[in-house]
């Protein structure tokens, strides 16, 4: 419960060590220690720019200034996200909140405890070395305490970070490192007021949307007489082909939305790609090479190692992010200033669009994070911000709140891009993997704003703004080439992403991006591999592996899931899937055992083991929990999921026309092994599981009853086709998607 | 105006009749539990209790319960007592956004409210109408099961102490 300094003091150690290190996680872009921590009579305020999007965030945030303040986590407040009260962390994305503002925060923590050391030792006349920080005071041997707040004044953490940080010793933790139940459950099992739905500013309003049938349907006309005669409706907003109504109460909005839907015309324009024929036209679509890796001979011509080589292709369709509650947002403008309450993951970002949007300078707009329902990525939040901020500004002094309808979510949200793989791959005489040749296909995954023409409602404004150009998102992290290149020792190898900018459907940022559809793809062909060469998939990985984390992983999950010893019955299949996220984040290995009822192709998923190190695991449970739910999410996408559209519309408009997992399909068994690893860099967790759950469920389909299914989600239709030898070859030469192994 | 008794408070309330429960709930009483998902009785955000039976608010009309007792989430306990099957939820950690929770509470009380020994495939089955995104299925499951222990040994011991009164 204390901290003593040794006989350098910490300071003294930062100059040692140059005054040119760059400074830790999100000190880099903020560094001053009172942007990140604020001690007064009131107590001890952390500050995040990074937003809670139910993954846990806080509490862990909370955990780690509470172990380097040496004080308990309740005594600590966490203010989050906010342009008017919080850094400039820009987005909450790419599993990144705990390396850059975790990071932050404890180091701030730390230089914050060293500061107020040295003010209590001049104070007490004490050698520094012989006082203690504990539960938010200053100790001196003889007894005598001061209080943290005692010990402050306004300006004295307003300094800036230095390199180095007195980190407390990770042997020793004392509130990392245990799994602290998270502060925001109570609230939100109880009813309390937690979500953005929840706030309801005095003199607020509703609105509604009425959303134009397609995405380049233009407003031909409406007729909204009748619309303002019913009861509480308060105005019609038009605005060139955008539409809008707002009312006292929030079911009259609706019911008004509603009446004005049926007085609008449209006039409707534009063609989607044919359904059947998607993966067929996406490998024709325009797109520009994007090179990810090449080494060795992988240029020249091909079978040169003697041994079998395997080639196979990779599908995904489009994927919904799907959050249970549609986007939301309430925005307030007054006296020239706009206020805007949103669950966007990103407030500076939006900010700056929607001060482009609204024609006000940016530090005439606010952006305050209220927690929404889980997003997965750039859903419909920043877009539902927009709407309020368009009809707000036609009726100032109002707080109006926008409420997506359900279609708005499923119609409009930017959807995970379709994606296509192609790799061939030789094995060699010893059964190694010789060569690896991997193209990868897809449109950007990101279109996060960015500008006002991010926001989709922008779109229809009579000064309307296009869609922006897209941009492929650079390597290491990368977008669709995300976790393109496999982590294993292949000497020839090359990888490319065929970057494709039209977008004929809005796509963006969907949890993992790219490496859901990679990591399917590369772990399913790493089993096609093992098969061909006769060898365990497990040992075919280990083999190629020269990263002790990575082969821990794997070992941890292959022994908890029993992976030796696994007697298969008839109609079940083990599956084992493997990757680093980004190839620079944490590390994942799933074992999976299904049940395929072999007379109609469903599949039942009985039991899943994961082993994940994420690097130092702050809070435990939380990580386990966001990796039960990174499964279960991912297995929905892979089982079930795929936009569908005709040549005009959308048309997975509801829950019904875009199933996903329900109860009846949750596995008996999750187990999640942390392997923790103190004092390493925290590497992030929320996006782990997605690529090798997606993976390991489909090696285990493969095991289960022999056929190979290259083409997600993995559908009963799909299997019961493949299982069938007649219908499986002709599925098989008109998309070659299917096959027997 | 319509009649309702809502956590066990009678309350008057001039929606139009033909409005869903939920808008009354989350508008006039201010309400947080019962959410919007879908309004189209496909998720289950907005589950509530009428009388004993489990129900999507989103496509109950207030004309139809009037005088009916309606239980949401906020009526099982509060920070200092919260209901059993919330203490479940905070104990098992069965939340990660936490949107779909409160119909999930509420789907699972009306269970536990007919069956006292549910099985596992009875809870499965009870909750199959309630969608969530975020993957917290199985934690959910987990508290459920936790909450009817809790019942039942909460039984238990009161009919020992009855019985040790009786001896």
């Amino acid at each position: 419960m204390s901290f003593a300094l040794g006989p350098l003091s910490a300071r003294a150690q930062r100059r040692r060590r140059g005054a040119d290190a760059a400074l830790p996680g999100s000190l880099g872009s903020s560094p001053m220690l009172d942007s990140w921590l604020r001690i007064d009579a009131r107590g001890i305020t952390v500050f995040t720019g990074k937003a809670e999007l139910g993954q846990g965030i806080q509490t862990a945030l909370i955990q780690l200034a509470a172990e380097e303040l040496a004080v308990e986590p309740a005594a600590i407040t966490l203010v989050a996200a906010d342009t008017a009260r919080t850094p400039n962390e820009g987005y909450t994305a790419g599993s990144h909140s705990m390396q850059d503002s975790g990071t932050a925060i404890m180091n701030a923590a730390a230089q914050a405890r060293e500061i107020l050391l040295g003010i209590a030792a001049e104070r007490l006349q004490q050698e520094r070395a012989r006082l203690q920080a504990e539960r938010g005071a200053v100790v001196a041997p003889d007894g005598r305490r001061i209080a943290y707040a005692s010990l402050v004044s306004d300006r004295t953490l307003h300094v800036s970070a230095e390199p180095g940080s007195p980190l407390g010793d990770p042997a020793h933790r004392r509130v990392m490192g245990r799994s602290w139940p998270r502060i925001d459950i109570p609230a939100k099992v109880l009813g309390e007021a937690v979500f953005i739905q929840d706030l309801r500013p005095v003199g607020m309003v509703h609105a509604r949307v009425v959303r134009p049938p397609s995405y380049e349907a233009r407003l031909r006309s409406v007729d909204d007489a009748s619309v303002l005669r019913l009861p509480g409706v308060l105005a019609v907003v038009r605005d060139g082909s955008y539409l809008a109504v707002a009312a006292q109460r929030e079911y009259q909005a609706i019911i008004a939305m509603e009446a004005l839907a049926r007085a609008a015309r449209w006039e409707e324009k534009g063609s989607l790609p044919q359904q059947s024929r998607l993966f067929e036209e996406l490998a024709e679509w325009p797109s520009r090479n994007v090179p990810v890796a090449a080494r060795g001979a992988a240029d020249g011509v091909h079978g040169s190692h003697g041994g079998r080589t395997l080639e196979a292709e990779y599908r995904r369709g489009y994927l919904m992010h799907g959050s249970i509650g549609p986007s939301c947002a309430i925005a307030l403008f007054d006296r020239g200033a706009l206020t805007v309450w949103t669950h966007s993951q990103g407030v500076y970002p939006l900010r700056n669009a929607l001060a482009e949007l609204s024609g006000l300078p940016a530090q005439r707009v606010r952006c305050i994070q209220v927690e929404g329902s889980g997003c997965y990525g750039h859903n419909g939040a920043d877009d539902a911000a927009a709407d309020a901020t368009i009809i707000a500004l036609k009726l100032p002094g109002r707080p109006v709140r926008v409420q997506w309808m359900r279609s708005d979510e499923h119609l409009w949200e930017p959807y995970g891009p379709a994606m296509l793989a192609r790799v061939r791959g030789t094995l060699d005489e010893r059964g190694n993997i010789a060569r690896w040749e991997y193209q990868v296909s897809s449109n950007t995954h990101s279109t996060r704003p960015g500008g006002a023409r991010a926001l989709m409602p922008s779109w229809f404004l009579e000064r309307r703004l296009g869609p922006s150009a897209p941009e492929p998102i650079p390597l290491p992290a990368g977008g669709g080439d995300r976790n393109a290149l496999p982590l294993y020792r292949i000497a020839d190898l090359k990888v490319d992403y065929r970057f494709i900018p039209p977008m004929p459907l809005r796509v963006s940022a969907l949890r993992s991006l790219g490496a859901h559809l990679n990591v399917f793809a590369i772990e399913s062909f790493l089993d096609e591999l093992a098969r061909a060469g006769r060898v365990d998939p497990i040992d075919l990985r280990v083999r190629h592996l020269d990263d002790p984390r990575a082969v821990a992983v794997i070992r941890t999950a292959a022994e908890r899931f029993g992976w030796r010893k696994y007697r298969r019955l008839d109609g079940r299949g083990k599956g084992f899937a493997f990757a680093r996220y980004k190839n620079l984040a944490a590390y994942l290995a799933a074992a999976i055992e299904v049940s395929v009822d072999r007379s109609d192709g469903t599949v039942r998923v009985l039991r899943v083991v994961a082993a994940v190190d994420s690097g130092e695991a702050v809070n435990p449970d939380g990580i386990r929990n966001q990796i039960e739910g990174g499964i279960l999410q991912a297995l929905s996408w892979s089982l079930f999921e795929s936009v569908k559209f005709d040549r005009m519309h959308i048309t997975s408009r509801d829950w019904a026309s875009y199933p996903i997992l329900h109860f009846k399909d949750v596995p008996r068994s999750i187990e999640v092994e942390v392997l923790n690893r103190p004092g390493h860099p925290f590497l992030g967790t929320g996006e782990a599981a997605q690529g090798p759950a997606a993976a390991a469920l489909a090696n285990a389909v493969a095991d289960a009853v022999q056929v190979r299914i290259r083409e997600l989600p993995l559908t009963a239709d799909r299997i019961r086709a493949a299982m069938t030898p007649s219908i499986a070859l002709s599925l098989g030469a008109k998309d070659g998607s299917e096959a027997r192994v | 105006m319509i009649s309702l008794l809502v956590n066990g408070r009678a309350v008057e309330v001039d929606d139009d009749p033909g409005t869903p429960l939920l808008y009354v709930l989350r508008g006039t009483l201010q309400l947080n539990g019962a959410k919007f998902g879908c309004g189209l009785g496909q998720c289950g955000a907005c589950t509530v209790m009428v009388d004993d039976a489990a129900v999507f608010s989103c496509q109950t009309p207030i004309a139809d319960i009037a005088g009916r007792r309606v239980t949401t989430v906020e009526g099982l306990g509060t920070r200092q007592h919260p209901g059993v099957m919330q203490q479940a939820f905070i104990d098992e950690q069965a939340a990660q956004c936490g949107y779909c929770i409160a119909g999930m509470i509420m789907r699972a009380q009306a269970l536990v409210g007919r069956s006292a020994s549910p099985t596992d495939d009875e809870i499965r089955a009870a909750l199959e109408p309630n969608l969530c995104r975020c993957g917290t299925h199985s934690r959910i499951l987990n508290a459920v099961r936790r909450a009817v222990r809790a019942r039942q040994a909460a039984k238990a011991d009161a009919a020992s102490s009855v019985g040790a009164r009786g001896g």
